[in-house]
């Protein structure tokens, strides 16, 4: 790929597989958003559902990681993130905190190594 | 920095009150998260043998960061457009609880739908949580402006993000290159987990993060899925489930 925008045709699949499939989702909200209680109980499973996908792409990219992520060994990206999820509930839930401490382990640890 | 009162001069005009929304990103640690998140989509992009403009056209035209993660993933590692375009779609369910869930902060009886149009497009998980947080302070007839101010704010720092993202991992060393593409992650974790409201969500968190090595070994091009749903629908049974214990004792 070239150039600023590249290949139209990748252009061209990010509309079909990725605007498309997420802009439809927010234009029924909002066609439809009037009568549907937020609470139901089938937005308790899309929740749910969603948020396991969600986890998914996280582990995806923490297990098979991809680019310059794989040249990390396997326990020290799985080690990173449970780092940084510790010190995330220590903070009181802190974003920022749990980030910068997996990151810390990390390139810590991949320093270290050599 | 402090919203002003509800009966301030500052709320009279529309552009005013769009400036506050655009300046309000400034009063938000998640703007801090968004920008680590689309440096790292930048650097994913990069990676994954994208173009910048292309990566700039995703953040606009998808805004959000799950799914433009799907995509990149999914096609950068030999995916069919129609295994990504599934996965996406079941990803950006999510979005539409949001949406139902925040237009009503920001109807009065003269909106018509075509004036939401925008807030639904610009609506995702952060622009979600900080509805609840800034609405009460704003005089509901700018709600809907000062979230285009808000919301465009924020996809201007992620198209700087990745831009930044995208340049960076073309030139850093590959220790630094892995800390950027460690950021989505790590960042994703957290935000989600600090969104989780209720049982079902903690579990479907935790499942959904063990069940997809499983899953991956079906190499069915959409383990993300396969997990997904199958996690999701296990931690809502342990809702229902416990629903009807509390029923029972009750």
């Amino acid at each position: 790929m070239t150039g600023f925008i590249g290949d139209w045709h990748a252009l061209a699949i990010l509309f079909v597989a990725g605007v498309i499939p997420n802009q439809i989702w927010r234009m029924l909200g909002l066609w439809f958003g009037g009568g549907i209680d937020e609470n139901s109980e089938l937005l308790v499973w899309v929740r749910a559902v969603a948020t396991a996908i969600l986890a998914g792409i996280i582990a995806q990219i923490v297990v098979q990681p991809p680019g310059a992520l794989a040249s990390v060994p396997d326990w020290l990206r799985y080690g990173a993130v449970a780092a940084g999820f510790i010190v995330f509930m220590l903070a009181r839930k802190s974003i920022f905190a749990g980030v910068i401490a997996g990151e810390i382990v990390m390139l810590g640890g991949k320093y270290w190594l050599g | 920095m402090a919203l002003p009162p509800l009966d301030s001069p500052q709320w009279q005009t529309s552009f005013r009150a769009f400036l506050w929304g655009a300046r309000s990103i400034g009063a938000t640690v998640l703007t801090l998260v968004l920008f680590a998140t689309y440096l790292g989509i930048g650097a994913l992009a990069h990676d994954s043998g994208f173009s910048l403009g292309w990566t700039l056209a995703s953040t606009a035209f998808v805004w959000a960061g799950p799914a433009q993660i799907i995509v990149i993933t999914t096609l950068g590692s030999g995916a069919t457009v129609l295994q990504a375009a599934i996965a996406v779609t079941v990803s950006a369910i999510r979005l539409f609880p949001m949406v139902v869930s925040v237009l009503p902060l920001m109807r009065t009886e003269d909106t018509k739908r075509r004036h939401l149009i925008l807030v639904a497009h610009l609506t995702a998980v952060t622009l979600w949580v900080e509805c609840y947080r800034f609405l009460p302070q704003v005089p509901r007839n700018r709600r809907i402006v000062f979230i285009h101010g808000l919301g465009l704010g924020l996809v201007s720092v992620c198209l700087i993000a990745n831009t930044i993202g995208y340049a960076l991992a073309a030139n850093l060393t590959p220790l630094f290159a892995a800390g950027m593409l460690m950021l989505t992650p790590l960042a994703f974790l957290f935000s989600t987990a600090r969104n989780c409201r209720e049982l079902a969500d903690v579990i479907a968190l935790v499942l959904g993060l063990l069940l997809f090595p499983l899953a991956a070994l079906l190499n069915s091009g959409v383990d993300i899925l396969v997990s997904g749903v199958v996690a999701g629908t296990i931690a809502y049974g342990v809702h229902r489930a416990r629903a009807g214990v509390v029923r029972a004792r009750a």
